[in-house]
């Protein structure tokens, strides 16, 4: 007997009970192997596969198990294009929020510049800080400031320091290192000066979305950043989501805590995180394209698991397009969202989505 | 949110994400601690039927337009007080008041 299911790319297909158990006992193993973390237990793995080959198109957590969910990109999900996966739904920020707010249900919501990064903020804070003032006289939930730190946006042409990439072409591994280290620097102060502002403006918070995309040095910078912000205003909400499931050595030595960051995973990355000032820490497991919905999720559970587990502070699990053991496709399917999400709830435990 | 999510103000979802980010309270600490402070069960706290009336009686802000509800950062003090909470509009708006 088969049931329908998909693959990483969003691909409906029909699997037996025999391929599906294979597949989440590859992905588990995959995760275990990786980060040197334990396995689903078949326990665990029976709860899954429950859920995976639930009838419904549907499925959802019992009453009582609900969590809260954050969001990123702010309004850009109905404002952007679809390089954002926006709706094209050109409308006011207040707008926006007050819909995802009445509308959606969000618990948490955030403002965004439509060019979604720390760097592109600076010169336009003070627009920025009237809309959070505007807002938040009108927004009940708590209600962010959200950016990526995309430290790449740091690097030539767009910024001051040269691109690692072309220097490590050209064997010049010392100074990319070197202009690795300076636009981590540059984008921590850039963080505090962002950071310290809005809060001025009566933000709840700063969420930083797909921190360490280009790699170690951006992960620092972002936990530097978050320490001076933290120290600036100890009462910000602070939420730190992450961009892949291990940090990229690009730089390859850089530390933070006496402890080098390339190569950490979730379960090492939150010990960070909190360790900086973050309030909740946002574990990402990327999908592989090719692999099953059931190959992804327990590979995905796996890893959040452990780091609900050890992590000191909560954790929001980063599900969506590509993250989270959902499907990497523009429009994601809801069968697979929704039994993504009631697997990080009932077997991974998180505290959030 | 159909799948797992409190709704935000819905139900309880936006008082829960409060604890968490302001006391670093876990998922079940924060849920216990909310659902004690608003009167309810932690099932009930997530019932839309339950929480849009008590929303409304404690003035938390509700999801429909009730005119003369309070919205905004009027809800958002009656939550500091409900919570025994800060929130930082809520100081930002009092700084500003002669």
């Amino acid at each position: 007997m088969s049931f329908y299911t998909r693959l990483g790319d969003g691909k409906r297909v029909e699997m037996t009970k025999e391929e599906a158990w294979a597949d989440m006992q590859a992905g588990t193993a995959d995760a275990a192997d990786m980060a040197e973390i334990p396995a689903l237990s078949d326990d665990e793995l029976d709860i899954l596969y429950s859920i995976i080959s639930a009838d419904g198109r549907l499925v959802g957590v019992e009453p009582g198990h609900e969590v809260v969910l954050t969001y990123d990109i702010g309004q850009l999900d109905f404002t952007g294009d679809n390089g954002n996966s926006g709706n094209g739904v050109d409308m006011g920020r207040l707008e926006a929020a007050l819909l995802h707010e009445r509308a959606l249900g969000a618990d948490t919501f955030e403002l965004a510049h439509s060019d979604y990064s720390i760097k592109p903020v600076k010169p336009v804070i003070s627009m920025e800080m009237q809309t959070m003032e505007e807002i938040q006289d009108e927004i009940i939930a708590p209600y962010f400031y959200g950016a990526m730190p995309n430290m790449g946006l740091y690097y030539a042409p767009d910024g001051p320091y040269g691109n690692p990439a072309d220097l490590m072409r050209e064997f010049k591994i010392d100074e990319s290192m070197a202009s690795s280290e300076a636009a981590s620097e540059h984008m921590a102060r850039d963080i505090e000066f962002v950071g310290t502002k809005i809060m001025q403006a009566g933000a709840d918070g700063f969420n930083f979305d797909t921190t360490a995309s280009a790699g170690d040095a951006d992960f620092v910078g972002v936990l530097k950043g978050v320490e001076a912000l933290r120290a600036a205003c100890p009462d910000a909400y602070i939420n730190l989501g992450m961009a892949g499931e291990s940090v990229m050595g690009i730089h390859g030595m850089m530390e933070y805590d006496g402890k080098i960051v390339a190569g950490m995973y979730p379960h090492q990355q939150c010990q960070l995180a909190a360790k900086a000032g973050a309030d909740v820490f946002g574990a990402v497991v990327n999908t592989n394209t090719s692999k099953s919905l059931a190959w992804n999720l327990a590979r995905s559970v796996t890893f959040v698991k452990e780091c609900v587990k050890q992590c000191p502070i909560p954790v929001h699990v980063d599900m969506g397009m590509g993250v989270g053991g959902i499907p990497m496709a523009e429009v994601v399917p809801m069968d697979a969202v929704t039994r993504c999400n009631k697997a990080m709830v009932e077997i991974a435990k998180v505290d959030g989505v | 949110m159909v799948a797992s999510g409190m709704g935000g103000i819905r139900t309880s979802g936006d008082l829960v994400a409060r604890m968490e980010y302001a006391k670093h309270m876990r998922l079940n600490e924060a849920k216990e601690y909310v659902a004690k402070r608003l009167g309810v069960s932690v099932i009930d706290m997530a019932d839309e039927v339950i929480m849009r009336e008590l929303r409304e009686e404690m003035g938390l802000g509700v999801v429909t337009a009730v005119p003369g509800c309070p919205r905004g950062i009027a809800a958002k003090m009656n939550i500091e007080k409900l919570l025994d909470i800060k929130i930082n509009s809520c100081n930002k708006f009092r700084e500003m008041l002669n």
